[in-house]
């Protein structure tokens, strides 16, 4: 009982969150709606019984892709007022598009029924290990190549993004590593003889 | 009634409509383009969850976290191309996105 009024809090504020998402005119209250869907979506995963992967996602979308969504609306100073013009404009066609699929999922719904094998409730069964551990023996044995591939991918976007984003100022002063080494040695150090209790002449 | 399959599945198409809905009433300001594509991302990963959880079988939570990777990563990519855009052009109105020729 107690989980099915968690069911539809959640979802309830998970699906205005994400209407919000997309009508909100700030995109700041537009990116902090959006990590208010993250949460509930996590929120969904923990009924579920998928406690790392609700946690993976806080972390992931709540501590990296929101803060990286932040930092780029807050970075770029951009009219968004003037950008909103279209959107009076595309409202119609975004509704019939939104209604279309929709009424294609719901066709789907109708007409579909749940196997007989799928279980009815979302509890783990019993005697069963728990949900962090079962899924790290999955990932790092069948899926222990994927996994790599994974890694792979994401310094492949960390490098392209930093590549791209990466900008030498003209006007800033730069140390020259080349220019630092070329110096001859006569330049910057002088050998003098010192003599005994005579000391040496600056 | 209790909480079943599709109680999750029903969610989790309406939240990939809202994000269909919201790249395209929002075609314009490829920020929060970028966000209802996030908001399609989570849809996907509700319903590889919930059928994982509810046939007892791991490897959508294995996918799951596969698609988060993958997200992260074109969020990353995304807003690179965007931070450079907009300092090469000064506004990020993607109306105009095909004058960015050479």
């Amino acid at each position: 009982m107690i989980g099915s009024i968690l069911f539809y809090l959640f979802s309830a504020v998970l699906l205005a969150s994400s209407v919000m998402v997309i009508a909100a005119r700030n995109p700041v209250h537009a990116v902090l709606y959006l990590i208010l869907c993250f949460f509930n979506a996590a929120a969904l995963f923990l009924l579920m019984g998928a406690e790392f992967v609700a946690f993976i996602m806080l972390i992931v979308y709540v501590g990296a892709v929101a803060v990286l969504f932040l930092f780029v609306v807050m970075m770029l100073d951009v009219d968004f007022q003037a950008m909103r013009q279209g959107f009076r404009r595309a409202l119609p066609l975004g509704l019939a598009v939104g209604t279309v699929l929709l009424a294609q999922l719901a066709m789907i719904v109708s007409a579909w029924t749940i196997s007989p094998r799928v279980s009815k409730a979302a509890a783990p069964a019993q005697g069963m290990i728990d949900n962090t551990r079962a899924l790290g023996r999955v990932l790092y044995t069948d899926y222990f190549y994927p996994f790599q591939v994974l890694g792979l991918i994401l310094l492949v976007a960390m490098t392209g993004a930093i590549v791209l984003t990466l900008r030498e100022r003209k006007d800033t002063l730069h140390q020259s590593v080349r220019r630092q080494l070329d110096v001859p040695v006569s330049a910057v150090i002088e050998i003098k003889k010192v003599s005994t209790r005579e000391g040496v002449e600056l | 009634m209790p909480i079943g399959l599709s109680h999750f599945l029903v969610v989790a198409a309406i939240l990939f409509t809202v994000g269909v809905v919201g790249v395209v009433i929002n075609r314009r300001n490829i920020l929060v383009v970028l966000m209802a594509i996030e908001l399609m991302l989570l849809a996907v990963n509700i319903n590889f969850v919930a059928f994982s959880v509810y046939q007892h079988n791991l490897i959508g939570q294995v996918f799951t976290l596969f698609v988060l990777a993958i997200a992260a990563a074109e969020t990353a990519v995304g807003l690179a191309i965007l931070v450079v855009y907009f300092r090469n052009r000064g506004d990020i109105a993607t109306g105009r996105a095909n004058l960015m020729k050479g």
